[in-house]
C-alpha cells in the first residue's frame, strides 16, 4: 500500500466512523445545492422568456393624425434612426383597424371608422431595459403624437428577473457558508476522534499538508457525494416542473428550457460547490490542531 | 545539537516558566533534567520540539533558531528528534507494528523499508514477537517501550523524553532507562526528564537541576542536587 492509498483510505473510513453527521452534511449540502440550484435556473428561464418577449414585443409610435398617409411613411427613416430600435413596420389605420376588430368581433366596434385609428409604426426594440429612454425619443420626432409602449409586461419580467438573481445571489452565499460551517463540524467530528493521531503525526515530523489530506479527501468525498445527488434530484424536479408549466403554455410565446441543455453548467457548478465546500470544510475542521 | 543561552519563557497566562536558562548539550550526550513539579522541565523540552517559542534568549535544536523557525519548517526539525512522553501516547486502534511503522508512514517513508526497519527496532526494545498486540494487551513497560521504538525509528539525532517513566514501577523503571541508555551507547544524544532521585542516582550521568525556572546545578558525576 503507497502513501497515497493509505490516505485515500484514511479519508473514506471515517465518513462510515461518522455516519449520522456524514450524512447530515450530504443531506445539508445537498438540500443548499437545490435551493440555489432551483432559484438559479428559475432566474435562468425568466432571463429566457425575457429574450422571448424582447424579440416579440414591439412599441407603438403613433403618427399625428393631421398627416396624411405619405407624411406619415416618411417618417420611417427617422423612426429607424433612433438608438435601441432593431426595425420598423408601417402600418396605416386601415390595417390597424382590421388588426383590431379581428381580436375583438365582438359589435361594440361596428361603425368605428378607418379615420379613428391613426397611421403608426410598429417598432421592436434590441434592449428592453431601455424601453422608457427609446420612447422618449421616439415622442420627439416632429410628427410622432404618442408611444404606447406595451411593455410593462416584459418590464415586470425584467424586474422578476433581478429579485431572483439577487436573491439566488445572496443565497449562495448564504447557503455556501451555512454548508461550509456544518461540513467543518462533522469533519471535526473526525479530527477530534483522531486528535492523539495528529499530535503524534505532528510530534514525529508529519507536514501538516499529510495531516491534512485524510480530511480534505474526506469533505471532497462528502461534497461529491452531495453534489451529484442534488444534481439527480434537481433534473427529477425540474422535469415534474417543466411538463406542468409546458402544459400550460401551449401555443404561448414564452418557453421553458428543457433540463438537458442546462445540465451540463448545472453539473458543472454543483460539482464545483460541493468541492469548495468539502475542501473548506475539511480545512477549517482541521485548522486548529496544526497550530504547534 | 542544543544550545539555550540567557532563555525565559513567560506563559501568556504570566506564568515565568524558565529565567535566564543557559544550558549546552553535546552529541552523543546522555543527560538527565531534573526538578520538582511545575519547575519548567516540560517547558525546556516544549522548547525544543518547537511547541513552545522563548519569550527571550536564543534556543538552537539540530541546527534550527528556535526562536525564528517557521511554522512549516517544524516537520524538518521534528523528524530530527524523537519524542517520549510519560502517558506513551500510542494509538490505541492500532498494534504494536502499525504504532512504529505509523511514525514512517506519516513522513512517507516507502512500504518496504518500513517492513525490513519497524521489525529491527521492535527487536532492539525487545518487544520481538509483540508485533501483533494492541496497546491495551501490552504491560506499561512494554507500551513505553512501544513508544521508544516509535521515536527510534526514523534514527533521530536525539531522542528527548519527558517523564517516561512516571507511570512505571521501580524495575520497569531501571530497566527502561538501561534501554535508553544503551541507546545512547549506539550514538544517539538522550536528555531525560524525570524526578526520581533513586533512579538518576543509579546512573553515573550528567544531571541538570532545575528550580522555579532556573539551573541550580549542572553536574557531570550523578550528583543530584535538587532534595
Ligand atoms: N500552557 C501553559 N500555560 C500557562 N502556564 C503554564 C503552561 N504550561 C506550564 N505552565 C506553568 O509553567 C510552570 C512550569 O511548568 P512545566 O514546564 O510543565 O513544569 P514541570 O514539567 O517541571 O512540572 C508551571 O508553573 C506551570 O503551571
Ligand atoms: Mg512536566
Amino acid at each position: 500500500m503507497n502513501k497515497f492509498g493509505y490516505l485515500l483510505k484514511e479519508g473514506f473510513k471515517s465518513i462510515f466512523t461518522h455516519g449520522f453527521m456524514s450524512f447530515a452534511s450530504v443531506t445539508i449540502i445537498m438540500a443548499c445545492l437545490l435551493i440555489m440550484g432551483s432559484f438559479g435556473l428559475l432566474a435562468i428561464n425568466i432571463d429566457n422568456m425575457i429574450g422571448d418577449l424582447e424579440s416579440e414585443n414591439q412599441i407603438l409610435a403613433i403618427v399625428d393624425e393631421t398627416y396624411t398617409e405619405e407624411e406619415a411613411r416618411a417618417l420611417e427613416s427617422q423612426v429607424a434612426a433612433v438608438p435601441n430600435v432593431t426595425s420598423v413596420e408601417f402600418i396605416t389605420r386601415q390595417e390597424a383597424m382590421d388588426d383590431f376588430a379581428e381580436q375583438y368581433p365582438e359589435k361594440v366596434f361596428e361603425g368605428i371608422e378607418a379615420s379613428t385609428f391613426r397611421d403608426r409604426f410598429a417598432v421592436h426594440l434590441d434592449d428592453l431595459s431601455l424601453t422608457a429612454e427609446t420612447s422618449q425619443a421616439l415622442r420627439e420626432i416632429e410628427g410622432i403624437a404618442e408611444v404606447s409602449d406595451s411593455l410593462e409586461i416584459a418590464n415586470g419580467f425584467v424586474t422578476v428577473r433581478n429579485v431572483v438573481s439577487g436573491v439566488s445571489m445572496v443565497l449562495v452565499l448564504i447557503l455556501v457558508i451555512v454548508s461550509i460551517f456544518i461540513m467543518a463540524n462533522t469533519i471535526k467530528l473526525t479530527t477530534y476522534g483522531r486528535r492523539e493521531e495528529i499530535a503524534i503525526m505532528r510530534m514525529v515530523g508529519a507536514t501538516n499538508a499529510f495531516i491534512r489530506f485524510p480530511f480534505l479527501v474526506e469533505g471532497l468525498i462528502l461534497g461529491l457525494i452531495g453534489a451529484v445527488l442534488a444534481f439527480f434530484i434537481e433534473w427529477g424536479v425540474y422535469d415534474v416542473v417543466f411538463d406542468r408549466i409546458m402544459a400550460g403554455l401551449v401555443g404561448n410565446i414564452v418557453e421553458i428550457l428543457p433540463f438537458t441543455t442546462l445540465m451540463l453548467p448545472v453539473l458543472i457548478i454543483y460539482l464545483g460547490i460541493g468541492v469548495f465546500v468539502g475542501a473548506f470544510g475539511g480545512l477549517i475542521a482541521i485548522r486548529n490542531y496544526l497550530k504547534v | 545539537m542544543i544550545h539555550l543561552q540567557d532563555v525565559s519563557v513567560v506563559y501568556p497566562a504570566g506564568t515565568h516558566a524558565l529565567e535566564g536558562v543557559s544550558l549546552d548539550v553535546n552529541a552523543g550526550e546522555f543527560v538527565f533534567l531534573v526538578g520538582p513539579s511545575g519547575s519548567g522541565k516540560t517547558t525546556m523540552m516544549k522548547l525544543m520540539t518547537g511547541e513552545v517559542r522563548p519569550t527571550s534568549g536564543t534556543v538552537q535544536v539540530n541546527g534550527f533558531d528556535m526562536a525564528r523557525v517557521k511554522r512549516r519548517n517544524l516537520p524538518k526539525l521534528r523528524r530530527t528528534l524523537g519524542v517520549i512522553f510519560q502517558d506513551f501516547r500510542l494509538i490505541d486502534n492500532k498494534n504494536v507494528f502499525e504504532n512504529v511503522a505509523f511514525a514512517m508512514r506519516v513522513v512517507g517513508a516507502k512500504t518496504k523499508d518500513i517492513k525490513e526497519r519497524v521489525p529491527h527496532v521492535l527487536e532492539l526494545v525487545g518487544l520481538k514477537g509483540r508485533e501483533k498486540r494492541l496497546p491495551q494487551e501490552l504491560s506499561g513497560g512494554e507500551q513505553q517501550r512501544v513508544a521508544i521504538a516509535r521515536a527510534l525509528v526514523n534514527a533521530p539525532d536525539m531522542i528527548i523524553a519527558d517523564e517516561p517513566t512516571g507511570n512505571l514501577d521501580p524495575v520497569k523503571s531501571l530497566d527502561l532507562m538501561m534501554l535508553l541508555e544503551r541507546i545512547n551507547e549506539m550514538g544517539t544524544t538522550v536528555v531525560v526528564v524525570t524526578h526520581e532521585k533513586e533512579l538518576v542516582n543509579a546512573f553515573s550521568k550528567r544531571v541538570v537541576s532545575i528550580e522555579e525556572g532556573r539551573i541550580i546545578s549542572d553536574g557531570s558525576d550523578g550528583y543530584y542536587a535538587y532534595e
